[in-house]
């Protein structure tokens, strides 16, 4: 009973078990403190554990119902798929087992609709679709969704969730690094605001691309973000790292993140700053 | 020739037994001239043969040949009157980035580029070509600079990646990278990027932003390193070979997927061999390039940019 209440300080890589954990299943244990809870009451919870608060993975379409005003999410680009480029052995079936396992074409959802009434479009990164890592489709549809956002005038929101490149894609995974800082170069430009969220986990080119490029950046407790691998660096360097590197709450303290934000305040936080950027401010 | 790769032993041993057969003319009274005349075409098909199908992996152990030219090298022969600058004025100076302006035909340009050791005194001092945070940020103070008083940019890649360290990650690596790219997309001023060794994923990028991207003939350009994409997709580090080919990393690979604008012949044997020669082949390049790009106002160099990257990547619409 000891570890019950003690929040953990590092970040958690859900496992192959609680993967297969989440999607079945009537109860649900929480992968910090391990306390058991009924998967109703976890999902109504927004998958954060009542008893420690930490934050599980939360799926794409979980989070679109979490922010936006019901039945007022558009989605855009819902049929956009990868291809084979480079004639990867086994990429497709790879693919087409993580559209059967979570019903999306790719690992980001984008599209438009209201939070608290204030119109705002979105990316959703879902870590769930080969771990989130970033193909070409994931960068065309934020490239689209930002260019979108601009000439709707929308304020941008992304949560990535992200393992960082899509080796099957190879060269053309880490293009999509430019294209999308293109696309929010544009954009900012232009006035627009981005908001960026990072979940768990945000590591390598996500990290070191969009990610990072919000007007503000965020990030949820516990996640794991980061550009390289703890293991590399620990080869690399053989340093001892510390116990909390590369969480939200170590990037805080280095003056990484602007916020790390609950997610049970995220809605709140992002509907106040949406409206603070539309009222008042200085002409331009 | 101090470092000979695997592939090249047939040429080398080739080469000696030339060489030995000509100390044996000069030195005896046994002509071989008709024989050794023989064996230099042998030679020269041979050289052909082996450098003219050169295989990816064998590109990579080219493009990490520790005789490759680097960025200074580059410099000093393309290049008048180079001022290198340093520090970020944040942190601290990072080695492994050079930047400064110089003359090009007598027109001013700035100058950015990963810089290598060739030696592990050098590597050391250079962090191997890794940079720090505060490298990418000089590189973009230069960079904002050479928007400011309209210089076009030049940057040479050739980089394994960032630093992976402690340290990089405390100062923010990824926002670095973010951060560079961003801006770089955003610069009123041509850029051109020349990878010239190994272009290694993100801290590659980070100077790869561009309106040109040519790669030397024996260059990479990856995602990850080879053995990096072999742990991760087989467990085994050993099969970087392998992956080096599955991964399309060569230049050709890459002009192939309409990533890059051109490829740089390299001379017979790789450019560490000719550095003279390497550098008129990026002064062709490069005074094309800028010449082509001299006309563009403001608006339509960034609407081309724009237009260049949209077109990356592979996708289709027809989903279910």
């Amino acid at each position: 009973m000891l570890k019950f209440g003690k929040k953990r300080k590092y970040a958690t890589i859900p496992g192959a078990d609680s993967k297969a954990d989440v999607p079945a299943g009537l109860m649900m244990k929480c992968d910090a403190c391990h306390k058991i809870y009924y998967r109703k009451e976890m999902e109504k919870n927004l998958y954060v554990c009542p008893n420690c608060g930490h934050h599980h993975r939360l799926d794409a379409w979980g989070r679109i119902e979490s922010l936006f005003d019901m039945d007022t999410f558009e989605e855009w680009d819902a049929s956009m798929a990868p291809t084979n480029p480079l004639d990867f052995p086994d990429y497709e079936k790879k693919l087409e087992k993580d559209r059967e396992k979570t019903g999306l074409n790719e690992g980001v959802v984008t599209g438009r609709g209201f939070i608290d009434r204030q119109a705002a479009a979105i990316a959703v990164m879902d870590a769930r679709f080969r771990m989130g890592s970033m193909g070409s489709v994931i960068g065309e549809k934020i490239a689209r969704a930002v260019e979108r956002s601009r000439e709707n005038n929308l304020p941008f929101i992304i949560f990535t969730a992200s393992g960082g490149a899509r080796m099957q894609e190879g060269v053309l995974s880490l293009m999509q690094m430019s294209k999308t800082s293109v696309a929010i170069n544009r954009f900012s430009k232009a006035g627009g605001l981005m908001i960026s969220v990072m979940t768990n986990p945000t590591t390598g080119g996500v990290s070191a691309s969009f990610a990072s490029l919000g007007d503000y950046n965020f990030a949820e407790p516990g996640a794991l973000i980061g550009f390289a691998g703890r293991r590399i660096i620990e080869q690399t360097t053989r340093e001892k790292l510390p116990d909390d590197f590369q969480t939200a709450e170590f990037l805080l303290k280095h003056g990484q993140l602007d916020k790390v934000v609950h997610r049970h305040d995220m809605k709140q936080l992002l509907a106040t700053l949406l409206q603070m950027h539309q009222k008042g401010g200085m002409q331009k | 020739m101090s470092h000979i790769l695997d592939f090249e032993k047939p040429i080398v041993n080739l080469k000696d037994k030339i060489a030995e057969l000509k100390k044996i003319t000069k030195d005896s009274e046994i002509d071989l001239t008709d024989e050794i005349a023989v064996m230099e075409e042998r030679l020269a098909d041979l050289e052909n043969d082996i450098y003219g199908n050169l295989k990816p992996w064998e590109r990579v152990q080219m493009a990490r040949h520790p005789e490759r030219p680097t960025s200074l090298d580059y410099i000093a022969e393309i290049f008048d009157d180079f001022i290198e600058f340093h520090g970020d004025r944040y942190y601290g100076d990072d080695e492994a980035i050079v930047a400064g302006i110089a003359y090009y035909k007598d027109n001013p340009v700035t100058i950015v580029g990963h810089q290598r050791g060739k030696n592990t005194k050098e590597n050391l001092q250079r962090n191997f070509g890794m940079p720090h945070p505060e490298g990418y940020r000089k590189a973009l103070r230069h960079m904002k600079l050479a928007e400011k008083f309209r210089r076009p940019i030049i940057c040479f890649i050739d980089t394994k990646g960032a630093d992976p360290g402690k340290e990089s990650e405390e100062r923010g690596q990824s926002e670095a990278i973010a951060r560079n790219l961003l801006e770089m997309a955003g610069l009123t001023v041509p850029i051109i990027c020349i990878v010239i060794g190994e272009g290694g994923s993100g801290g590659a990028l980070a100077l790869g932003v561009g309106d040109r991207i040519y790669m030397l003939e024996n260059s990479t350009y990856s995602v990850i390193s080879p053995e990096g994409a072999a742990a991760l997709l087989w467990k085994d580090a050993g099969q970087a070979k392998r992956a080096a080919e599955t991964m399309q990393i060569t230049a050709y690979d890459l002009k192939k997927l309409d990533v890059i604008d051109g490829i740089i012949p390299e001379p017979k044997g790789g450019a560490h061999r000719d550095i003279k020669q390497q550098a008129i082949y990026i002064d062709e390049v490069l005074q094309k390039a800028l010449e082509e790009m001299k006309e563009f106002s403001n608006e339509e160099l960034l609407e081309k940019r724009w237009e260049k990257y949209k077109a990356i990547g592979a996708y289709t619409e027809k989903g279910n």
